[in-house]
């Protein structure tokens, strides 16, 4: 080894060029094409599908919907960390579209669990943003792959899916959907899961919207008598589990990432605010009272920053932390979400109840990524747990 | 092989021939290593040990040898902390002189100047404490009053310092004195003075932990040779606010898994004291509190890191550094909220039969950690610096 590998500073923080380019690529993008009026148009026009087509053909136009997808499979290939840095200017502007579903959620489960033949039947048409994948993952309004009961049944090699499905993101405007369900062991088990690849229009099959408090959708899922031929089951039948729950880690330090750019978007407007608005003849800004609640969300938020930026380069390090660290920084963005969205909030005054201003959309978004994939007590609890207390 | 790995082995072998048995060991309060004029060594062990680390500069690192530092890179210096931790070495030598003043006399003194302090700071020969703060001014510093007259061939100081730590057992004295009474901040100036200068009278003050640890120190007809001022007169100042940073990051560091760590770690201890259930914790609430705790340990030990990583490749940090004063001195605080939570009356008894003392010796920490919030700028005092240099917001408002 020469000196001068040995000395070059290990980069657990600091983006590469290539990692700067993108970003600013998809920062441009967020706030130029989907800026917070997009969302405000969609969800004032009633929009049937919830997001904008056109939009997301030009995120994947730019490559967007690909960058966890290997160019083998026509993705882009910028790795966890490259993901994490556009999530996070997605945030930014509460763009409305698949990529946490599609291009995060069941491309990471299909990287994780599926065959050749199926990567290469699926991706290609993720990444080109030809198609969208859902995952039916929950069963209740608390998040939790352990209680999973939809129910599969071994027949003929495949499976029979019957049960319900519930706060499937995307699942109306979804082509596919993958499955979780349970063939084997009884609900509270952690194994006996299989990932099934369903059609949306598959018989047995039935998928209806539900609009959550984001202005974002999700869907009911039920299924009754659906089939599952054994080339449709990713990887193998009962052996899901683990597949799922790392591709679920992925996700859940991704969607933290989408949270810090909502999280900085709120502070950064809350202190424009501050210096602006004001009363007494004075900016707002300077009560000490409003002073010192700023300072106590910076330190907040750069100690978010660090612990996001650290899990995303873990992440592409395939770690073996990866989970410790998933629920680490889901449960602290669920947390500082919450707290500065609030304080956001208030800091705005009467202001900040209209929906003329934005704080509020932040807020209701800020709530619904907190549930995503596990709240901060589900995160404590697991956090402990993996650390063996 | 690299320089970098070289030196890591013969850091290594040289630390095992070199640091004795009894510094490997958790070391109790009374042996704690402050060298000095006076200095007291319950177990000799700790005076070979200060010395030989001495010798080579590892008393103070990063310093250059020139002053009798190590002169270490970075990188080297990274290396012999992470050895030193390896085999659990004690600290070779507590020392203001090195924590605080030595820096900004690296930055401001003369050249005579550093050659005259430094070097017995490095072989922990002269204990320095810091005199700041008086009755009048804490957290407004810059209002302090003690002045310093210009005699001619001397400056003549009178008034009173208050919360000195460790004065009546320190060498030295590094003062803010003013030397203008018609401005603030500018007719500030930074002074050097020997405590064994008549005049210099310090008293120990006794705390809620019991011990007295902090003095006033009364200033009365104090004789102090000019070349005893660092830096210009009235620019005292900005080296005032250079040695803080240095203090507050040394505060926000400070502690950081002591006390428990003679008890196992909080988590252990809490199995300890509540059982297991399924290999965890069996107080869901308490389990939750510790978990907290741990999360908030975790992330701000990456924050650090990230600073660290962000420095190191040049994107500067300043006052960002207050969060770290901020933030690590409330979670100390917490830390031991918890702590005694877990321990219950065990941990409020001070002298009993069949107690442990290890137990008995968090009630002084616990009480010791509430000064972590006050002492080098208060948390109110933090969130103020954050709200101007860094958040930039407008100040003034009274309403
Ligand atoms: C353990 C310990 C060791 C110390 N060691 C030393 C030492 O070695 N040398 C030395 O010189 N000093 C030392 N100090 C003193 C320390 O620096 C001061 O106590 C500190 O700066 C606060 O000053 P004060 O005690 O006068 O409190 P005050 O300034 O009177 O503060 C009282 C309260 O008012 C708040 N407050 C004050 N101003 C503001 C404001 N503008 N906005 C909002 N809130 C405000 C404070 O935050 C605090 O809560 C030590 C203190 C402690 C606790």
């Amino acid at each position: 080894m020469t000196t001068e590998n040995i000395e070059q500073p290990k980069t657990d923080f600091i983006l590469s060029e290539e990692q700067t380019m993108l970003r600013d690529t998809a920062k441009q993008f967020f706030s130029e094409q989907v800026p917070i009026s997009n969302l405000r148009k969609l969800r004032d026009e009633e929009s049937a599908d919830g997001i904008d087509r056109e939009v997301w053909k030009q995120a994947s136009e730019l490559g967007l919907a690909g960058i966890l997808i290997p160019e083998a499979y026509g993705g882009t290939d910028f790795g966890i960390t490259g993901m994490g840095l556009v999530m996070e200017e997605a945030g930014r502007t509460l763009a409305a579209t698949p990529l946490f579903s599609s291009s995060i959620l069941s491309t990471l489960i299909m990287l994780e669990a599926a065959s050749e033949n199926q990567k290469q039947s699926i991706l290609p048409a993720i990444a080109a943003g030809e198609m969208i994948v859902a995952v039916a993952l929950e069963e209740s309004g608390h998040h939790n792959p352990a209680a999973i009961s939809l129910s599969a049944e071994k027949k003929d090699g495949g499976l029979v899916l019957n049960g319900r499905k519930t706060f499937v993101l995307d699942g109306h405007i979804a082509d596919k959907l993958i499955i979780v369900a349970r063939s084997n062991g009884q609900k509270g088990d952690t194994n006996g899961l299989s990932l099934c690849l369903v059609d949306a229009d598959a018989e047995g099959l039935k998928v209806s919207r539900s609009k959550m408090v984001d202005s974002r959708n999700s869907a009911e899922v039920t299924c009754e008598n659906l089939t599952v031929s054994a080339d449709m089951i990713l990887g193998t039948t009962d052996d899901g589990a683990a597949p799922l729950e790392s591709a679920l880690d992925q996700a859940r330090i991704l969607l933290s990432a989408e949270i810090l750019g909502g999280v900085n978007e709120v502070f950064e407007r809350t202190l424009e605010y501050l210096k602006e608005r004001k009363q007494f003849g004075v900016p707002i800004g300077s009560f000490q009272a409003l002073r010192h609640r700023a300072s106590a969300i910076f330190s907040e938020i750069e100690i978010c920053k660090a612990v996001v930026t650290f899990a995303l380069s873990q992440s592409d390090k395939k770690s073996n932390q990866i989970a410790r660290l998933a629920s680490l920084t889901k449960a602290r963005l669920g947390e500082a979400s919450t707290l500065v969205s609030n304080e956001g909030l208030q800091m705005h005054g009467g202001i900040g109840m209209t929906d003329d201003v934005d704080i509020g959309l932040f807020m209701k978004r800020a709530r619904v990524q907190l549930q995503l994939l596990g709240d901060p007590s589900f995160h404590r609890e697991r956090y402990a747990r993996l650390n063996g207390y | 092989m690299s320089n970098l790995e070289t030196f890591r082995e013969e850091t290594r072998a040289w630390l095992e021939e070199n640091c004795p048995a009894s510094m490997r060991t958790p070391m109790p309060d009374e042996e704690q290593p402050w060298g000095g004029r006076n200095p007291s060594y319950p177990n000799p062990d700790t005076k070979v040990w200060m010395e030989r680390m001495a010798a080579r500069g590892w008393t103070a690192p990063a310093w250059p040898t020139e002053y009798g530092g190590g002169g270490l890179t970075p990188e080297e210096n990274k290396i012999l902390q992470q050895e030193l931790k390896r085999i659990d070495a004690r600290p070779c030598l507590n020392s203001f002189g090195i924590w605080m003043l030595g820096p900004a006399l690296l930055e401001f003194a003369t050249e005579e100047q550093k050659q005259k302090y430094l070097p017995p700071i490095v072989r922990g020969e002269i204990r320095w404490c810091q005199g700041y703060s008086e009755p009048g001014s804490g957290s407004d510093l810059a209002g302090l009053q003690t002045k310093a007259e210009d005699m001619g061939d001397h400056y003549l100081v009178n008034g009173q310092k208050v919360w000195t730590s460790y004065a009546d057992k320190a060498d030295w004295i590094f003062c803010l004195v003013r030397t203008d009474t018609s401005v603030k901040h500018e007719g500030i100036s930074f002074l050097l003075i020997d405590m064994e200068t008549e005049g210099v009278d310090p008293r120990p003050i006794k705390l809620i932990s019991g011990s007295s640890p902090f003095c006033e120190t009364f200033l009365t007809d104090v004789k102090v040779p000019k070349e005893n001022l660092v830096g210009e007169l009235n620019k005292g100042w900005t080296i005032a606010k250079r040695l803080l940073e240095h203090e507050r990051a040394m505060i926000s560091g400070m502690n950081m898994g002591a006390g428990e760590a003679s008890l196992g770690g909080m988590e252990e201890l809490a199995k300890e004291v509540f059982g297991e259930l399924d290999g965890m914790i069996a107080h869901p609430t308490l389990r939750d509190t510790v978990t907290k705790h741990k999360m908030d340990e975790e992330a701000f030990n990456l924050t650090l890191r990230r600073t660290g990583e962000l420095a190191k490749a040049g994107h500067g940090i300043g006052a960002e550094a207050s969060i770290f004063k901020f933030y690590g001195s409330e979670m100390n605080k917490r830390r031991f909220e918890i702590l005694l939570e877990l321990l219950g009356t065990n941990a409020l008894t001070t002298e009993g039969e069949g107690h442990d003392q290890d137990v008995m010796d968090i009630s002084p920490q616990w009480l010791r950690s509430k000064g972590n919030s006050i002492e080098g700028g208060t948390t109110e005092v933090q969130l103020n610096i954050i709200a101007k240099r860094v958040l930039d917001l407008p100040e003034g408002g009274q309403a």
